[in-house]
């Protein structure tokens, strides 16, 4: 495997605002891209997650590791997640967020406090969470690039204060 | 070599159009914009903004100075030493309130300063009525030791009668 990381694009790049395909190919290539993705989060500002989109790849592929918190939360693991569709919310929670994409900035954005998801891993097997708190943030996060939705378009006043996470 | 930011403050009775009429001026000479923030602060309205490209202090004075007269302005322009993308993020909020404690601020921000914690954001403000009023405080910051000397702290703070709140912020980025 090549030890570049994958130049990562940033706003206003308008794949960033595109919508992506499903994965439909479960083979080598995809494993190795995916491994390629989490080398390439990996050399950056400690992110917990990726998405496909913000390298140019416009696939429905994200990663989500909520292991790699600064303070420890409730998480699953190193997640990769192909085709990913959260099929519940439950609650709301207030938290800063930033981006790769957009450098030296965070902001507040309002999240649901808990989801359930379905996708398929590299495998193309189906799996299922139930996610709460920061890991379920990574996960919307991840989720909107593939939809090609920035945290930006869901800023929220600097004064918002549900409940912090 | 790219020209120094100069500071503007501007403060004056709460009407509408200042930012606009301040902004406009600026852009008329080909300023430039780096961080601002701007609020109510009483019945007044208070600007602070980061301006880059519009001339020398003086000559900043000089542009603003009709509009600093229509709208009974205070103007003041400092050259500074700033710079943009030196964001910092907070990872501690504190959430203070009060009744009959007009030190406030002053005594929380003493104890957290002890504490290690490094002021990012602070709003205060007062609420209630003339005679029973609440004092509310908000402070966003970063811990140079982490967050229990924090929550030592306001411990403390509780144990003198004020009401606080401490939350850990994570940025999450991905
Ligand atoms: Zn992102």
């Amino acid at each position: 495997m090549s030890v570049e990381p994958l130049p990562i694009l940033t706003y206003p790049d308008e794949r960033l605002k595109t919508e992506c395909e499903p994965v439909e190919q479960f083979d080598p290539e995809l494993r190795e891209f995916a491994e390629h993705l989490q080398y390439t989060a990996d050399q950056g500002p400690s992110a917990v997650g990726i998405a496909a989109p913000q390298v140019g790849r416009m696939q429905r592929l994200c990663l989500v590791d909520a292991t790699r918190a600064k303070r420890p939360v409730d998480n699953h693991g190193p997640l990769v997640l192909i085709n990913p569709a959260i099929t519940n919310w439950k609650g709301f929670a207030v938290g800063r967020e930033g981006c790769l994409s957009i450098p030296d900035y965070t902001g507040k954005v309002i999240r649901a406090e808990t989801i359930e998801l379905t996708a398929q891993d590299v495998e193309g097997r189906t799996v299922t969470f139930k996610m709460k708190g920061f890991e379920a943030r990574i996960a919307q996060h991840e989720i909107d690039h593939l939809d090609g939705i920035l945290f930006l378009d869901r800023l929220v006043s600097r004064h918002a204060d549900l409940r912090e996470r | 070599m790219t020209k120094p930011w100069l500071l503007l403050t501007l403060v004056g009775a709460d009407r509408p159009g200042i930012v606009a009429q301040v902004t406009r001026v600026l852009f008329g000479v080909g300023a430039e914009l780096g961080e601002t923030a701007m609020m109510r602060l009483g019945n007044q309205f208070a600007i602070m903004m980061m301006v880059r490209g519009a001339g020398t202090t003086d000559e900043v004075a000089g542009l603003l100075e009709s509009t600093r007269a229509d709208f009974g302005l205070k103007l003041h322009v400092d050259e500074i030493d700033a710079a943009l993308h030196q964001h910092r993020e907070p990872d501690v909020s504190v959430i203070v309130h009060s009744a009959d404690r007009s030190g406030i601020v002053a005594d929380v921000t003493a104890a957290l300063l002890e504490a290690g914690m490094n002021i990012l954001d602070l709003r205060s403000d007062v609420g209630g009525s003339a005679d029973k009023p609440i004092y509310i405080m908000q402070i966003d910051g970063e811990t140079t030791d982490g967050i229990e000397p924090i929550e030592q702290c306001v411990a403390q703070l509780a144990d003198q009668g004020l009401t606080v709140r401490v939350t850990p912020l994570q940025t999450m980025r991905g």
